[in-house]
């Protein structure tokens, strides 16, 4: 706990008797960037705001460097938030919205001055100080707000979903600028979107939340490979997911074949969910398959081939570079360390998502 | 996309009951009786009666302007924390006067503050002294302000509730306590919500003669009833038109001042 920078303990917060938090524990290190990441409603933005200090926990304690903050007010916080659709002040130019923060601290002229010329041109927008801020694009806005957060010199950066009014593009690129200006700055940046390819892009850690509860916690590598329940696997990238048995370590029973795999220590005989990603299903000739199907729908999504192929009554996604046009008969291999065993959802929440689609 | 014609009916309008008028009034303002060019009627202002009315009308309307003001933000800003709900309940409450008649809450006022009306009744069967306002310019203020409040309240609300919330936390979180961002955020964020207020309770105020009458026994002359006498009384349409031009010049005076402090014309309905 101590080389922490940042403890959520046992956070628990409602609105209206619904629970959006409950007893959520998290832990922040220095010079980390971590994303928060789940479907709206998850409690991904609560969280940020009682981090930032715009909303108060019902239960549990905000510790920031040592320090508890739980009840200390937004202005008095050593750390500074990018709102979604960056809340600039209309009615101040570029230069004295960046300048906002710094006058209030008493900051001298020159200082300011000087504060205003660097952060324009970390964020690639030198000579803008006397625009107004409803003249700028939406992505300058974007770096506007960034630019506004970061000349206070905070220690940690909270981020709201700042890239959610950006088009595809624009959003590709200032997910490398904030990489960017992460490292340049050497703070700990907070992230909250409900992006998975944003957050796999840029976190250094993924949280993953769903329905008020962190379902895994991990590099994305791990979130994205080896998910801890359906719900991940099914929110981070495409999937297959299946009911599944182990019949014992390395061995599991998917749709009445046996499929080799590298997982121990589920048991005998133990019910599990299984989690295939659509690219690492080999189709190959029928005879060499665990399994075999046809191919039922054909899509060109330019980079591979998204195909579905019927199997032993299952509607298998299949990604693939290599084009099987509909109605050939496959066969369908996976190398055992691509199959990912998950136990049966423990609580209902982990298995909201799959039930509702 | 020729669609012009669709103006028509309203074309009509202006030009009958706003256009004519106008140029009616302008005709008769510098005209004597018998049809010849003068500037006698306009320069009526001048005379002592005429400009005490002129100065007191100004007075009482910035007076309550000002009390509006004071009454209407912090209501404003309250309504605007309300949730939605609550909120329309209470701006019902609020609106609800405004659909009863005008001249009706005047004279329900003359009878409440009246030497002997239900005031002072109450405060003598409290043996407390009585409340003499009546007839007196504090009457006439509080009529205005009663009137005219919801006119500050409305456009103030509809700005607020118009401002991001985040704008606000972000001021906040830049380190801003709630005073400096009031101040130096949502003050100047609804500027153009006060401005129009303001310019929605001046103007009725100044030239208003009802509320006057009513309240303050026509003993207190505004210019408003210095010119309704002129046309009910006198029957000196050229004097009254006069007059009229005057105050016309001053209330688009007013305007212009405040139009300064509005560059975008948000604050217009």
């Amino acid at each position: 706990m101590s080389n922490n920078l940042i403890d959520l303990i046992n956070i628990t917060k409602s609105f209206d008797n619904q629970l959006v938090l409950d007893d959520l524990n998290l832990s922040v290190k220095e010079n980390e960037f971590v994303t928060l990441l789940g479907p709206s409603g998850c409690g991904k933005s609560t969280t940020l705001g009682i981090l930032g200090g715009f909303q108060q926990p019902d239960k549990g304690e905000v510790i920031f460097g040592g320090t508890n903050i739980t009840n200390l007010p937004p202005n008095k916080r050593a750390l500074n938030t990018v709102f979604q659709k960056y809340a600039l002040f209309t009615h101040m130019s570029i230069a004295e919205n960046i300048a906002f923060g710094l006058k209030i601290k008493g900051k001298s002229k020159q200082y300011i001055q000087d504060k205003i010329k660097y952060a324009l041109k970390l964020v690639n927008l030198e000579g803008y100080e006397n625009r107004m801020p409803n003249s700028l694009s939406g992505g300058q806005q974007q770096r506007i707000a960034i630019a506004r957060a970061i000349v206070n010199e905070p220690k940690v950066l909270l981020l709201d979903e700042p890239l959610g009014a950006l088009d595809l593009k624009l959003r590709q690129d200032m997910q490398y600028e904030l990489i960017r200006l992460k490292n340049e700055l050497g703070i700990t940046f907070i992230y909250v979107t409900h992006d998975q390819e944003e957050a796999l892009t840029m976190s250094d850690t993924i949280v993953v939340m769903n329905q008020g509860y962190i379902q895994q916690i991990g590099t994305p590598e791990d979130i994205y490979n080896e998910p801890q329940n359906a719900f991940v696997a099914d929110f981070i990238g495409e999937s297959n997911i299946l009911p599944a048995i182990m019949l014992q370590d390395k061995l599991v029973k998917i749709l009445d074949a046996k499929f080799p795999c590298v997982d121990t220590g589920f048991g005998i005989n133990t019910p599990v969910d299984v989690v295939i990603r659509p690219e690492d299903i080999d189709l190959v000739k029928p005879e060499e398959g665990t399994i075999q199907g046809v191919v039922t729908h054909l899509i060109f999504k330019g980079v591979h081939y998204e195909m579905e192929v019927m199997a032993n009554g299952h509607e298998w996604l299949v990604h693939s570079t290599d084009l099987f046009p509909v109605g050939t008969k496959v066969g369908i291999h996976v190398d055992p360390f691509d199959i990912q065993i998950m136990n049966k959802p423990a609580s209902e929440d982990e298995e909201a998502v799959i039930i509702n689609e | 996309m020729n669609k012009k014609w669709l103006s028509g009916p309203y074309l009509f309008w202006a030009i009958s009951f706003i256009i004519i008028p106008l140029v009616m009034i302008l005709y008769y303002g510098l005209t004597t009786k018998d049809g010849s060019i003068t500037f006698e009627n306009i320069l009526q202002i001048t005379t002592n009666t005429n400009v005490k009315a002129l100065v007191l009308a100004l007075l009482l309307s910035i007076v309550s302007t000002i009390i509006c003001l004071i009454l209407a933000y912090p209501l404003a800003m309250i309504l605007n924390q309300l949730d939605v709900n609550q909120n329309s309940f209470i701006v019902l409450i609020f609106i609800l006067p405004m659909w009863m008649n005008f001249l009706l809450r005047t004279l329900a006022w003359q009878t409440l503050l009246e030497k002997t009306g239900v005031i002072n009744s109450v405060l003598t069967l409290l043996h407390l002294p009585t409340l003499n306002i009546i007839n007196t310019p504090y009457a006439i203020v509080l009529g205005m302000v009663y009137n005219f409040l919801p006119f500050m309240v409305l456009p103030i609300y509809n700005i607020l509730i118009k401002i991001d919330p985040n704008v606000i936390n972000a001021a906040k979180d830049l380190g801003a306590n709630s005073f400096l961002t009031f101040y130096k955020v949502i003050l100047p964020l609804s500027w153009p919500g006060v401005i129009s207020g303001i310019t929605m309770v001046f103007v009725p105020s100044l030239t208003t003669f009802v509320i006057s009458d009513l309240l303050g026994g026509s003993k207190i002359l505004l210019i408003g009833n210095v010119i309704e006498q002129k046309f009910t009384q006198a029957n000196n349409w050229n004097a009254g038109s006069g007059l009229s031009l005057v105050l016309m010049v001053f209330i688009l005076l007013s305007m212009a001042i405040l139009s300064k402090y509005d560059k975008d014309g948000e604050g217009l309905i």
